[in-house]
């Protein structure tokens, strides 16, 4: 009671400081030593043999590889536009002072509530051609019809980004209805005095408004992009072959099943740096920001 | 009163049958929409009432014949995954067990965390904070082998304390985030009035903002509870075969259990599975989405 400042002060410190180590320790100091061995010949074990770029030279000529990438980049596009349209469309028609509102937000999103692995394996028996949907459309008559994306090279990756889509575009729905309901209400009575559509309206009025919840939901879908794993390792295990792999399930692989660290983390740090690019706008605008208002 | 209303009506009645067609679209579009996003939920649960015989008949959309239960009972007791056959509920149990410590830890560090940056500021607190945010986007691919190693080292790569601290860490960013943007909003006369009353460190924790973070903690509560429970990477490597995660155990069943598959207990152990995590979402209403906006403020 003495010294309550002195002795708060420092008993403020002493409790942030096991934080501090651990900030420093996993966010910064576990980042530092994966960049590191992925400069290394790094096999079963770590070691510290400087190789140079060798590992990402191969990183690049594994097909597997490429493969991943490619389906980050076909994921990625389509599922952020995907969920970005489908949300935002949800978003409006919820607007429009329906009846029974509360129902449909909740029923647009509880997938959001549901682990990937649940999303995956539901979508994974709806779509499976021996008993799902196709046998059901064959059943009922139409004996020739054909859906079978989700054992077909060309286009299993597709229904990992239908699934995906189900399961985020509630979120995007439930940030965008919050930007809707924060529209100047004079806005639409201006709007309705001049006669202007309601369609244009929205398409050059409100989505200007609505900017940046976009751009929150653009960064948050993109980054569940560069972390994808649970989802397609339940729902296509990578496969057929390695058709649906994707560069966080190659990281993994070669980490835990196929002993290959230098190879890993090389992987590994092309995903950060994809990260780090795909936050890039963000940390600008924000900057920006920052620097105009202060 | 009546002469305008007849006057009118003429006029009105246009519009209205465009205001209804309007209607009628707008419901359409939100009741298809509805039907695609309860599909899944709807064939996971008949799937699981069926029989298998039933199941093979080929209509996935067709109600039971008759409800069947036998596939949840061995879902949740025998079903087997490769080698043991003990069901879901070994996982389930083992989620309990990480989720309950874990989400006690995690919250209590973030809101600690939260309020020294909101209430006693340290050199260095700004890049605290930053690598804190930082660490909120840094992929897991590119901290996990260190991490295992580091875990490894102690002793806890593993383990039930290893999987508890695991999720503490990767809380970490979210929790305090929320804390921190929760404190900087009340007065700061409170937390002097306090201190003015001779509350120290944590006096002033413990007896003035904990009870004041009742709306923020019921928002951590169902972040850390859906996010635990969800998760499957982190048990998948972190937990060991002790402690294997309900997600774990149920991508096991599913996915690399040997012999023919019975997909009516594969589906009665996915609704297992995602039973907690949709009692916490209808429980919780407008609090879950009071949660996505505060985890969406990191964005």
């Amino acid at each position: 009671m003495k010294y309550p400042l002195i002795s708060s002060r420092l008993a403020a410190r002493l409790t942030i400081l096991p934080f501090v180590v651990i900030a420093l320790t996993i966010f910064v100091g576990c980042v530092l030593w994966s960049v590191q061995l992925s400069f290394t010949s790094s096999k079963l074990l770590p070691n510290s043999d400087f190789v140079g770029l060798d590992q990402y030279i191969r990183l690049f000529n594994t097909t597997r590889w490429i493969v991943s990438l490619k389906n980050m980049v076909i994921f990625g596009v389509l599922f952020t536009s995907g969920s970005l349209i489908l949300g935002f469309l949800l978003a409006v028609f919820i607007d429009q002072k329906v009846r029974a509102e509360s129902f449909f937000r909740t029923v647009f999103l509880y997938p959001h509530a549901l682990s990937f692995v649940v999303t995956g394996l539901a979508w994974q028996w709806f779509l499976n051609p021996a008993l799902g949907l196709q046998e059901m459309v064959r059943v009922a008559g139409w004996e020739s019809f054909t859906f079978d994306w989700l054992v077909n090279r060309d286009f299993a990756i597709y229904t990992v980004v239908f699934a995906a889509i189900w399961q985020a575009s509630g979120l995007v729905m439930a940030l965008m209805l919050a930007g809707l309901r924060g529209v100047d209400p004079e806005i639409w009575k201006a709007t309705k005095i001049d006669g202007v559509p309601t369609w244009r309206v929205y398409l050059h009025v409100i989505i200007p408004i609505l900017g940046p919840v976009i751009f929150t939901s653009v960064i948050l879908l993109s980054l569940s992009v560069v972390k994808g794993y649970d989802i397609v390792v339940a729902m296509t295990g990578g496969g057929p072959g390695i058709a649906t792999e994707v560069p966080a399930k190659f990281v993994l692989d070669h980490l835990l099943q196929r002993a290959n660290i230098g190879l890993a983390m090389a992987g590994a740090t092309v995903m950060l740096l994809t990260v780090i690019a795909a936050l890039a706008p963000w940390l600008y605008v924000k900057h920006v920001k920052k620097g105009a208002n202060g | 009163m009546t002469m305008t209303q007849s006057t009118s009506t003429p006029s009105l009645k246009k519009p209205r049958t465009i205001i209804s067609k309007e209607r009628i679209a707008i419901y359409l579009f939100l009741i298809i929409c509805s039907l695609f996003f309860l599909l899944p939920l709807y064939i996971v649960l008949i799937t699981s009432l069926k029989t298998m015989p039933e199941i093979r008949m080929g209509n996935i959309m067709s109600w039971p014949e008759t409800w069947n239960t036998d596939a949840w009972v061995k879902a949740w007791s025998t079903a087997c995954t490769g080698l043991q056959c003990e069901g879901v509920s070994v996982g389930f149990w083992n989620s309990i067990k990480i989720l309950i410590p874990s989400l006690f830890v995690s919250i209590l560090s973030g809101a600690i965390c939260g309020y020294v940056l909101s209430y006693w500021r340290f050199k260095g607190a700004e890049l605290f904070f930053g690598i804190i945010l930082f660490g909120a986007f840094i992929p897991y691919q590119a901290l996990i082998y260190p991490m295992i190693k580091i875990f490894a080292t102690f002793g806890l790569y593993g383990t039930l304390p290893g999987i508890i601290l695991v999720h503490t860490i990767f809380g970490l960013p979210i929790m305090t985030l929320i804390f921190r943007n929760y404190y900087s909003t009340l007065p700061s006369e409170i937390f002097k009035a306090a201190r003015v009353d001779g509350a120290g460190f944590f006096g002033v924790f413990f007896h003035v903002l904990l009870p004041m973070s009742t709306p923020i903690l019921i928002v951590a509560v169902i972040l850390q509870v859906t996010g635990i429970w969800n998760d499957f990477l982190l048990g998948l490597i972190f937990g060991g075969r002790e402690n294997m995660p309900m997600t774990v155990q149920l991508n096991n069943i599913v996915n690399t259990a040997r012999g023919a598959k019975e997909y009516n207990v594969n589906m009665a152990a996915t609704f297992l599975t995602a039973m907690v995590p949709l009692l916490v979402y209808f429980f919780s209403g407008r609090w879950f989405v009071r949660g996505i906006a505060a985890g969406a403020v990191k964005g």
